[in-house]
């Protein structure tokens, strides 16, 4: 018995040293990025790599921010706040619909909605960029937005939050002589919010990466994403890597921040949108 | 009688005052979904039958498909995206069960942090991660040579993403480290989920770490294995942002793959009709290893 935990215990100190290395390695292409980003041309293009930049020079930032950094950042926090609220009014009466109204076809929707989530997002792209066009919305921010608000995951996820409510508290509401809208207000929302969170928080960090969908629907300079810029420099200016990383810090810090604030409501979106029967 | 009338009426009247409540929550969302989902759903079957460009719009039956089973590329695309997905999912999904079954015991600010660390390569976002590992990968002053010179693993530069032996090998190690994240939180939560009494009963009985492990956890996370494989595989085919910007499906279509290819057809060539039959076959593709990926769970169950 002994024997047994101390080879566990060995095992134990093995896999966290282990670990330790490879969480170097998955942070170091970060830590590339942001060392990148003050680094003057000589130090990036040398062959031996400079591990520090020990003269750190802003000319990348000033740089970037002519080209202009700004307007793609404005855009890509509009983009994302926008998608973010419409996501989260929509799911947020969706899910609870789903989950606590007994309507005329609830089940076959319900179907649909999950169904839909198992293909692929960007298969749909060609006829959504048609669609846009009609729409007369292509090129703008909208273009993005709408379909990222379409996407059935958020109603999903609500619906696993608002099972939660007690069928009790909806009856009592209905009994005080609560309508369905105020019943929404006040009973529901505030025992959905924590999952509101979740959903607001993982809905801004999927729109702000969601490359492909902004690749396709925006062209014009006016209405760049920060991801949609950073590759525009990387295609036009491929060798000036110490601008190159300064949008991608500029794309991916702010990000990571507001991920790491948040990430307690962050996992919990991940686990119940996972948890099916 | 009168009352037994009021009662199926007012029956009917609360069933209606449901149906309109629900429909009237419900009408936000699937508006869009509607709109926005399901609509191009539909139109990418309608136009797949079309000769559809940017002058033309002819009906032209399954050629579309006629011509897909014929073109070299998409034959080379389609095998690219295959080895891919082969490469990818299974060591996706044994490394996070690896890592989830290691960090889960630890104290919580632990958990937490490594949870986060192998997390932080999905929030940087995939243009980030893409140019930066664009310049490890160069092959004149690029971290990558230097490091494996100096190990001496290599004696010369290599041009890694030029080379056709070890450009598509690049591109699915970037896609690993893109990919841990999601599976890793997800395989913690389930851990830290499992019935506690039956792994106390079974180390009474004597049981080792080993058949406590595979007999006892292994089916009862069985469900987040299922749920990591198919998203894991849907990602996995849909990679695309790695290779439009750091290959574009080259050194002579090397790492193109099936989304990569739509992409240059429907968007670079204009060929919309072409395209939508590529993404008609990804879809059904991805549904196949869906259903298979749950056939074998279940019969393992």
């Amino acid at each position: 018995m002994d024997h047994s935990v101390q080879k566990v215990t060995a095992y134990k100190v093995i896999a966290v040293i282990l670990l330790i290395v490879l969480a170097v390695l998955f942070t170091f292409p970060l830590y590339w990025i942001i060392t990148g980003s003050f680094k003057d041309a000589r130090a990036i293009n040398s062959p031996a790599p400079v591990w520090f930049p020990l003269q750190p020079t802003d000319a990348n930032y000033i740089k970037l921010f002519t080209k202009p950094a700004g307007l793609w950042m404005f855009n890509t926090v509009f983009l994302c706040v926008m998608a973010m609220v419409l996501t989260c009014i929509a799911a947020a009466m969706g899910g609870y619909a789903l989950a606590k109204k007994h309507f005329a076809g609830r089940g076959i929707l319900f179907s649909i909605f999950v169904c839909a989530m198992a293909l692929p997002k960007q298969v749909i792209l060609i006829p959504l960029l048609k669609e846009m066009a009609f729409l007369n919305i292509h090129n703008t921010l909208w273009a993005v937005i709408l379909p990222t608000v379409g996407w059935p995951f958020g109603v999903f996820l609500m619906k696993q939050f608002s099972e939660n409510i007690p069928n009790e508290m909806l009856e009592a509401a209905r009994i005080d002589g609560a309508g369905e809208a105020r019943t929404f207000t006040d009973i529901v929302f505030p025992m959905i919010k924590p999952g509101v969170g979740a959903l607001a928080i993982f809905t801004f960090i999927t729109a702000w990466n969601d490359y492909f969908l902004q690749l396709i629907m925006l062209n014009d300079t006016q209405v760049l994403t920060i991801s949609l810029g950073i590759a525009k420099l990387q295609s036009e200016l491929s060798t000036d890597y110490g601008l190159i990383m300064a949008g991608a810090a500029l794309g991916s810090v702010p990000i990571i921040v507001i991920f790491l604030m948040f990430q307690k409501f962050f996992t919990r979106g991940i686990t119940m949108g996972a948890v099916k029967g | 009688m009168q009352k037994t009338i009021d009662i199926s009426k007012q029956l009917k009247q609360t069933r209606r005052r449901e149906n309109i409540a629900g429909y009237l929550f419900m009408a936000p969302s699937l508006l869009f979904f509607a709109g926005f989902v399901i609509f191009p759903m539909g139109m990418c079957l309608f136009t797949s039958m079309f000769d559809y460009t940017m002058t033309n719009f002819d009906f032209v039956g399954f050629s579309n498909y006629y011509e897909l089973f014929r073109d070299p590329t998409f034959g080379k695309s389609l095998i690219n995206t295959i080895i891919i997905v082969v490469a990818s999912v299974p060591t996706v999904c044994l490394f996070s069960l690896w890592v989830g079954s290691i960090i889960y015991k630890l104290k919580d600010i632990h958990t937490s942090f490594f949870r986060c660390i192998f997390y932080l390569p999905v929030v940087t976002g995939s243009v980030a991660v893409t140019v930066v590992w664009k310049w490890m990968f160069n092959p004149y002053y690029g971290l990558l040579n230097y490091v494996f010179k100096g190990l001496g693993i290599i004696s010369t530069n290599m041009n890694w993403l030029g080379n056709m032996d070890t450009a598509l090998w690049c591109i699915i190690l970037i896609l690993f480290t893109t990919s841990v994240g999601q599976p890793i939180v997800l395989y913690v939560s389930a851990l830290s989920n499992v019935d506690h009494s039956l792994v106390e009963a079974a180390e009474v009985d004597g049981a080792t770490n080993m058949q406590v492990f595979w007999r006892i956890k292994w089916p009862q996370i069985m469900p987040t294995t299922l749920y990591i494989l198919v998203i894991t595989t849907i990602n996995s085919f849909q990679c695309f942002a790695l290779i439009q910007l750091l290959t574009s499906g080259g050194p002579n279509y090397a790492t193109s793959t099936i989304m990569y290819y739509i992409y240059y057809e429907a968007f670079k060539l204009s060929r919309y009709g072409y395209g939508s039959a590529m993404g008609v076959i990804l879809a059904i593709i991805i549904a196949l290893f869906s259903a298979v990926q749950f056939r074998l769970a279940k019969s393992d169950q």
